[in-house]
């Protein structure tokens, strides 16, 4: 009979702070400049430079550690990580290794299987490496320092998720948790989120863990999700041709859906870590602490409980809603103008949602803002416009984010309301559509939806639809 | 009138009484610098243009009332392991033979907008790893009061300029007594501040942890003025502390009635020289007869020191010295095959034998499963050795002692055996690790006309006390004058 298996995972999650100022330095953290114009003589490694700690990624690292349960380490430390690699200029990493910000949290998921808690072994600060561009034409390795210095976290976890589904319900509650701080936009593809997968499997029932490998490169929640199917199959493979799992790290090629042997632990260095003496002992006060505390935002969980109670909107909308942190900002905040919870709901769970799709973007790269929806929302109530022509406002909106009003304007997009003008109209095609006039009177509804559309048609839209509905109704039964 | 007979604060004072201008003060030093350089090779790199045009705009602002200290129009030689912008900075190692820094350190910046002229750059051991400024890539720095002699280290060139008149004051960093030992070694005056004091921005790092910026004068005066103009806050070094007392000039102060003195008996038992310990003892007589209240007493721990600063210092100097790999600036290997045989190649062909000596014995105590036993073990000692002093500093306002066991050795008798030539930094280097000042000053000679220095101790930000003790002794030792031919 063929062995049962289950896979054993841990991640190990950088988290790219969202602070403007790098970690040890006053350099922008602005993605995308030219290479090398984010950069002074500290995270360029320059001799004769030293660190600073900026405070502001000490506090988003304590707002992490306090939403995912973690204890706070109120007299922490960084650490020198040496290892020689062009990509650090000072060949070692500013890490915490003896005394991480945060320690012993747990964050809950929910997959199918049902509700479950996730613990997080520690989080701790650290800075980011430039980046090695080889260019093979001629035959070198270029080196840009714009991401050097870069503040990131490291949230470790316990190995504690046991399938894919269970790491994507892990990774999207951190997410949403650090979207919610405001601490990171933690966007996979741009690598301000990165997921390192420790996976081992062992037998159902066994007590002790399998040996354990590391896979890199994953870039997007449907490579992890491959990434833990492929090597889960490798190690089972192994396992079952009677060979030894090694101990390594594999980078993931998901165009191949296999992972590769980066290093085994044979020649894992030696990091030599210790206390770096250029920076202080970070002591956090109970003060501080509280401080922090204090601005913690609302969460997910009660600012889904607050909807259902202050807006009444259906659950399903809640859901999605609060599902982005930018998504629930921008409902809020056009609710708070146009106080019409639903009809705001209905714009971003319709049309966004569409839009969003369609464009392949996540709720985060929404450019509109409140003031342009609640104003395209007030369009439509004063029945300004109608529906149809608001929606194509809205399309032009969600790309330009002008407006709505002051485009209607300029466009002539107005609905006519003038009860005179459009009766003119109306009259006309009543007087060149007698089959359509014939057919309603024989019985057939439907022909008047016929009307209304040549009416919209001859009126470029414009018109108000149930008032042409009125008029037409009037001249057929008059 | 000989100019390079003046203190700096007393050329400063002619310069603003016109009596002598900034121009005439630096030609004096660069035409002592012609005569003497050849001869003992205290600097790495003389800037005679840059200091002339400074000169002149020095000139300018003195004239124009805009500079106005005890420093404005004063030339200064600055340690080649201090930043200077746009001026060649090698560490006096060839693995930075090229290193032209893109700003400068920030007592170098403080020098310069008291008014300071810099000449020039000065010789010491490579990367500040020795004790006679012998491991230089550049050659060795001789001793001015006798040239078979070394001039001490690692700041032995800015103690040799001093000493030889080829600059008016010095700028050297002390991690283990590299200003104090070289001070007492060319009979000037040296002082190590409290750590924090001086800003380490731009100072090219040894031992973080240890490393305090410190100025080599002719005299106590001018230690003071020149202290309270390098000592900052600065923002940019985590671990520069503020001050409100570094107005140092205050102590300098004939008096040291009441003054309580405590002479650790263990700096006198064994190992010292007679001649050093009855010259150390003859100036604590001295400060007795002017009403200071000395006694001994025991202060624990001293044969520590020694294993735990190197396991200290070499840990942490094994780390900061990663960064030159000849990547982006600094020496680099003729040919190589590819990035690791490049830093390989690079790095032994760019670093001296006592730096590549520290960095392995560093990478070995920081290596996994010797952490605890030599590096952790270190740092508890260099804990309990501040506890030491913090008891002795419950009863005593300034500690006395020597500052080396011995005068200068002869040149290339010291680097056969490093391990004695380390046991030479036993009483200087306690000082680092409990982050206290010192100040050395010459307090006799030996047989052979060689300086001895005499070595005060203070508690955590006491520099006044150690100046107004320094100063008192100096007014009753009298001149301290350099034998004849010199």
């Amino acid at each position: 009979m063929a062995k049962e298996y289950e896979t054993v995972i841990g991640l190990e999650v950088h988290v790219e702070l969202a602070t403007k100022t790098k970690i040890f330095c006053g350099c922008s953290t602005a993605f995308g400049g030219a290479p090398n114009t984010h950069t002074c003589p500290v995270c360029t490694g320059m001799p004769g430079s030293l660190p600073v700690l900026n405070k502001q990624v000490v506090e988003y690292a304590i707002a992490v550690g306090l939403a995912t349960n973690c204890s706070i380490t109120q007299y922490c430390k960084f650490d020198r990580k040496n290892y020689f690699y062009p990509d650090n200029p000072q060949n070692y990493q500013i890490s915490q290794l003896y005394l991480p910000i945060c320690r012993n949290g747990s964050v809950e998921i929910e997959t199918e299987e049902g509700k479950k808690q996730v613990g997080i072994h520690e989080i701790h600060m650290e800075e980011d490496a430039g980046k090695l561009i080889h260019d093979e034409w001629e035959d070198c390795s270029l080196v840009d320092y714009n991401r050097s210095g870069v503040p990131l976290i490291e949230i470790v976890s316990e190995p504690d998720m046991r399938s894919a589904e269970e790491v994507i319900a892990y990774l999207e509650k951190l997410r949403l948790i650090i979207q919610y701080l405001g601490a990171s936009d933690c966007k996979l593809q741009e690598g301000s989120m990165r997921a390192d997968v420790n996976l081992s499997v062992r037998e159902k029932g066994a007590k002790e863990f399998g040996t354990r490998t590391e896979m890199k490169n994953l870039n997007s929640f449907k490579a992890i999700a491959r990434a833990i199917e492929g090597e889960r199959t490798r190690q089972i493979e192994l396992l079952e041709e009677g060979k030894p799992v090694i101990q390594e790290t594999r980078r993931w090629d998901d165009g191949k859906e296999y992972s590769y042997a980066m290093r085994s632990k044979e020649d894992a260095q030696d990091y030599r870590y210790f206390p770096d003496p250029d920076l202080v002992p970070v002591q956090i006060s109970d003060e501080w602490l509280a401080e922090i505390r204090e601005r913690q935002p609302e969460f997910r969980t009660e600012k889904m409980k607050r909807y259902k109670e202050e807006y009444g909107i259906p659950e399903y909308d809640i859901e999605i809603i609060t599902n982005s942190k930018h998504l629930a900002d921008l409902f809020e905040a056009t609710v708070a103008i146009c106080r019409q919870p639903k009809k705001v709901s209905n714009w971003l769970m319709v049309e966004t949602m569409r839009l969003l799709k369609e464009q392949d973007m996540e709720p985060e790269d929404i450019r509109f803002s409140p003031e342009n929806l609640a104003k395209l929302i007030a369009l439509t109530d004063s029945r300004a416009i109608n529906s149809t022509v608001a929606k194509e406002v809205f399309e032009v909106m969600f790309d330009k984010d002008m407006d709505p009003e002051a485009y209607v304007e300029e466009k002539g997009l107005k609905t006519v309301n003038d009860e005179g003008a459009l009766r003119k109209t109306v009259e006309e095609i009543v007087a060149a559509n007698p089959q359509s006039v014939e057919d309603y009177h024989n019985g057939k509804q439907k022909a008047i939806g016929f009307l209304v559309g040549q009416t919209m048609k001859v009126m470029q839209g414009k018109a108000d639809p149930a008032m042409v509905n009125k008029l037409l109704k009037e001249m057929l039964e008059g | 009138m000989d100019i390079l007979k003046l203190t700096a604060v007393e050329l400063a004072a002619r310069i603003k009484a016109k009596e002598v201008t900034v121009l005439e003060a630096v030609e004096a030093v660069l035409g002592q610098i012609e005569k003497k350089e050849e001869e003992l090779h205290c600097y790495v790199t003389v800037d005679r243009e840059g200091a002339i045009k400074r000169a002149g705009e020095v000139q300018k602002a003195i004239d124009e009332g805009a500079l106005t200290g005890p420093l404005a129009g004063v030339p200064v030689a600055v340690k080649d392991n201090m930043c200077t912008k746009n001026m060649l900075t090698t560490c006096s190692s060839k693995i930075l033979n090229n290193f032209i820094p893109a700003f400068s350190a920030e007592a170098v910046i403080r020098l310069e907008e008291a008014g300071a002229v810099i000449l020039g750059k000065t010789n010491m051991d490579e990367f500040a790893m020795g004790s006679t400024t012998e491991t230089s890539a550049y050659g060795v720095t001789k001793n001015p009061w006798n040239i078979e002699h070394v001039p001490g280290g690692s700041s032995g060139g800015s103690a040799a300029a001093v000493a030889a008149e080829e600059c008016f004051f010095a700028l050297g960093s002390d991690t283990g007594g590299s200003i104090r030992q070289p001070a007492s070694f060319c009979g000037v005056v040296g002082m190590k501040p409290t750590y924090g004091t001086v800003s380490r921005y731009g100072l090219i790092a040894y031992g973080s942890s240890l490393d305090q910026i410190g100025p080599l004068t002719k005299d106590v005066t001018d230690c003071a003025a020149i202290l309270e103009v390098i000592s900052s806050h600065d923002t940019k070094d985590s671990t520069s502390v503020e001050r409100k007392d570094t107005d140092f000039t205050k102590a300098l102060v004939d008096d040291v009635a009441g003054m309580k003195i405590g002479i650790p008996r263990d700096y006198f038992s064994s190992g010292i020289e007679p001649e050093v310990k009855e010259a150390v003892l003859a100036a604590a007589n001295l400060l007795k007869e002017k009403g200071a209240i000395v006694e001994e007493f025991d202060l624990s721990l001293v044969e520590y020191a020694i294993p735990a600063y190197y396991t200290i210092a070499a840990a942490e100097a094994s780390s900061n010295l990663e960064r030159f790999d000849g990547v982006k600036y600094g020496y680099r290997t003729k040919e190589s095959e590819g990035l690791h045989d490049m830093y390989k190649k690079t790095r032994s062909e760019g670093f001296g034998e006592e730096v590549k000596r520290r960095i392995m014995l560093g990478s070995f105590v920081l290596s996994s499963g010797y952490y605890d036993a030599y590096y952790l073990k270190a740092l508890k000692v260099k804990a309990l050795i501040k506890k030491a002093f913090d008891e002795a500093f419950e009863k005593y306002d300034v500690i006395l002692g020597p500052v080396a066991p011995a005068t200068a050795p002869k040149l290339g008798s010291s680097l056969a055996d490093p391990i004695k030539m380390y046991l030479g930094d036993i009483y200087t280097i306690s000082v680092n690790l409990a982050g206290l000042p010192g100040i050395s000053i010459p307090c006799g000679m030996d047989k052979a006309g060689l300086p001895i220095g005499l070595q005060l101790i203070g508690n955590s930000f006491q520099e006044k006390k150690l100046i107004q003790t320094a100063y008192a002794y100096e007014q009753a030792r009298g001149a301290f004058v350099k034998k004849e031919g010199n």
